[in-house]
């Protein structure tokens, strides 16, 4: 019997760690350690209900288990083979208990291949790896396949690029592989910079040694025998999880010299960055490697001609890296047979914001925004309204309502006005101010810029601004102007990646909420009630008894009215203090989104 | 390979660093080899070991690895996870990943913010906390989120901010 227990970030942020104390405590007690294992695995996805505890063979998925729970388990579960029933999944809709997780909305529309692993083993034990076929495509291309064989297979398979771009990654390797150098390099990037998104992380802290797995086969085939993980500093779980299968590789023989005995060397190494979401950027990225401010260069030349110390380098994302192992063991047909035409295979999002099942997903491209946001999501919390959905973080866009039966993939996204990123996807409902919204990443770009060019690092600043103005009920028809020329000057002038799609989503918030940039700066309205200074307030005249305290505390005679009548407040005067709802007795003053006239 | 001393007098009157301080940023900067493409290796393990990185500490490593100061500063102030002021005993860190922005973390700051009157970036006078902001934990189903040293706080709501801190006292 297995018990296996959440240990990503999220669950260990609510104590998974003495959960699993717990666990092995009373264990130890009853005697029965020898014949129940605990085991600390990556993410399970499902991070709205952690921490998760899965206990096997019987695969009874308890959800938001806490660690005074650990004896009821133990006592009910492995003793008794009674499941406790209080911590099973409750199903929202017919408010039955689901004792597994392929019976709920949250994983039956998912397809696991680059999270394969991520749940079912320990990240910290190679042998449980190997067990699930780790290793084993490495074997098969080392002993089997010349590198050309090898990168056929990754471009039949029609894989692109994970990070975001969507660049097909088979050609990336065969321009690698041909550039002529006596040194080159294998480059992981997991400089997961986009403010939501949890996608690599989890890979390397549930999965670690797919990835290290991927690079070697990567190494073969391009002609290298170095590989670099470039990942943040903040992500000290991911890192110590790395650290230690690298070491486990080694000792086995799967990594370092002469693997397999066949001859082929190949090395990883960790390199870490500082926090600069620039550095995402493959160029910014590289010179970030080589201890230098991590600003982004011209294409071309490309890294896979000129990269890490100016040798030929090739830079693939975790989750890119993640499928390639599955490729080479299942086929480019298999693979080639899930998703769209033009984008195959799976994609990883971090499903957050205003939904009721935020967590880790992986579906089939292809699938559309409703089923996510309707089955696996469980639908928008709290039971409001859809507004939209913004994928690709800070350079990409939003999709509202009349995207939600488009099939998710590269190229429907971009031509909707948004992009895939690298897989964050924020849910907002009927409460969030678009206008807000933008400016929220345009603060993120602004604070992010590296300052190389002007367009990004001047542009940006005033864009800003201008949607501040917007925000504080000062914006101008001219305003509005100003931000589309303006956005348009700063895709068309930046010199990297970052800066072309800073300006997005005020575009896109403007092409799909119009009215109410609209609203903001004409009837100085925000509908959803998020912009402090285009709030109002008033008297809700059947409540309002003329106590006149509010006409009395008023510090700009905005109130006016005769005792034992309601009172009115002035909106050109009022400078919205607050005095009057604070004085109120009556709960009779409100403030709304709503301008009233005098 | 040449290794680079410090002259004597010049570490008298313009870096206040006691000797062992200087000799362990040495020894860190050896344990690179003192190759200057490891300087982000090499500030992260100081700033692991002093917690900050003020000029001073800076001049040093420029140095060692034989590279300008100006080198050394410009990464130093690219990479938002390096420092030049010491954060408190308590570093607080407010996610403002758009999941927890749209579950309300401004809020959440703003509360912070006047509970412990100081801005974002800045440390209490008694140097006990510190706060900033950072961009997204991983822990998104717990939204809105905050850091204290390493422990998480999820589910933060405004008028739980007092009882949090009250934890520290």
């Amino acid at each position: 019997m297995h018990i296996l227990l959440c240990g990503g970030t999220g669950c260990q942020s609510s104590g998974s760690s003495v959960i699993l104390d717990n666990l092995q405590k009373e264990l130890l007690m009853k005697g029965l350690s020898d014949e129940v294992q605990v085991i600390r695995t990556g993410c399970f996805g499902f991070c709205e209900k952690g921490p998760i505890v899965n206990v096997l063979p019987d695969n009874t998925f308890y959800v938001e288990v806490k660690p005074e729970d650990a004896r009821e388990i133990i006592d009910e579960h492995v003793i008794k083979g009674r499941q406790v029933k209080r911590l099973l999944y409750v199903d929202p809709e017919n408010k039955q208990h689901v004792p597994d997780s392929k019976h709920m909305g949250f994983y039956k529309k998912q397809l696991r291949i680059a999270l394969r692993n991520c749940g079912f083993i320990d990240p910290e034990n190679i042998d449980e790896s190997i067990a699930h076929d780790a290793y084993m495509a490495l074997g098969k291309v080392l002993t089997e396949m010349s590198p050309t064989e090898a990168i056929d297979i990754i471009k039949k398979s029609g894989l692109r690029g994970r990070g975001g771009g969507g660049f097909p990654t088979g050609l990336k390797w065969e321009i690698t592989s041909q550039s002529v150098s006596d040194k080159k390099y294998v480059v992981c990037n997991v400089d997961e910079g986009d403010p939501g998104a949890f996608m690599d992380r989890s890979i390397l802290e549930g999965d670690p040694h797919s990835v290290l797995e991927a690079m070697a086969i990567c190494g073969y085939c391009i002609g290298a025998d170095e590989g670099l993980i470039y990942i943040r500093a903040e992500y000290p779980l991911a890192i110590k999880r790395l650290k230690i299968a690298i070491k486990q590789a080694e000792e086995y023989g799967l990594l370092g010299e002469n693997i397999l005995d066949t001859g082929f060397n190949f090395k990883i190494k960790l390199r870490y960055g500082a926090g600069a979401f620039v550095c995402g950027e493959e160029t910014a990225l590289i010179h970030s490697m080589e201890g230098k401010r991590g600003e982004p260069a011209n294409k071309p030349p490309f890294p896979s001609v000129k990269g890490y110390l100016d040798k030929p380098t090739n830079v693939n994302n975790v989750e890119t890296f993640a499928n390639i192992p599955v490729i080479i063991n299942k086929g480019a047909e298999w693979f080639s047979a899930i998703g769209t035409e033009k984008s195959k295979g799976t994609k990883v999002f971090a499903l957050a914001g205003k939904i009721n099942n935020v967590g880790l997903i992986e579906v089939p491209m292809g699938i559309t925004l409703r089923e996510i946001i309707y089955e696996i999501g469980g639908g928008i919390k709290g039971g409001k309204k859809f507004k939209a959905v913004q994928t690709g973080g800070p350079s990409g866009g939003c999709l509202t309502e009349k995207h939600l039966d488009t099939p998710i993939d590269y190229d429907n996204l971009i031509q909707a006005g948004s992009m895939m990123g690298s897989g964050g996807m924020i849910v907002m409902d009927e409460d969030d101010c678009m206008v807000s919204v933008a400016k929220f990443y345009l603060d993120f770009i602004v604070e992010e810029s590296c300052g190389k060019c002007a367009p990004c690092r001047i542009g940006n600043k005033r864009l800003s601004e201008i949607l501040e103005k917007i925000c504080e009920g000062n914006g101008t028809q001219e305003d509005l102007e100003r931000l589309k020329n303006l956005s348009n000057v700063i895709k068309d002038t930046s010199l990297c990646g970052l800066g072309q799609t800073s300006p997005n989503p005020v575009l896109s918030t403007m092409t799909n909420f119009w009215e109410e940039y609209k609203e903001h700066v004409h009837d100085k309205k925000c509908r959803s009630g998020h912009c402090k200074n285009l709030l109002y307030y008033v008297i809700d005249p059947e409540a309002c008894i003329g106590c006149m305290l509010c006409v009395r505390n008023c510090p700009v005679f905005a109130i006016t009215g005769e005792r034992k009548q309601s009172h009115f407040i002035h909106q050109d005067k009022c400078i919205k203090c607050g005095a009057c709802m604070e004085k109120c007795k009556f709960d009779a003053i409100h403030l709304t989104p709503d301008y009233v006239m005098a | 390979m040449t290794v680079i001393t410090l002259p004597e007098d010049k570490i008298e009157v313009r870096i206040k660093l006691s000797e062992d301080k200087i000799e362990k940023i040495n020894e860190i900067c050896d344990s690179f080899d003192n190759d200057p493409g490891e300087l982000i290796n090499v500030l992260h393990e100081t700033q692991m070991t002093y917690g900050y990185l003020p000029a001073e500490v800076q001049e040093v490593i420029a140095h060692k690895l034989n590279i300008s100061v100006a080198q050394v500063y410009g990464v130093v102030t690219f990479y938002s996870f390096f420092t030049m002021v010491p954060k408190g005993e308590h570093p607080i860190s407010i996610c403002m990943g758009t999941a927890c922005y749209v579950r309300g973390a401004e809020k959440i700051l703003e509360e912070f913010k006047n509970e412990l009157n100081i801005k974002v970036g800045e440390t209490t006078a008694d140097g006990k906390f510190s706060l900033n902001c950072l961009r997204c934990v991983g822990a998104c189903g717990l939204a809105p989120v905050a850091m204290i040293g390493d422990k998480v706080y999820g589910r933060i709501a405004p008028d739980g901010v007092k009882a949090i801190l009250s934890e520290f006292e």
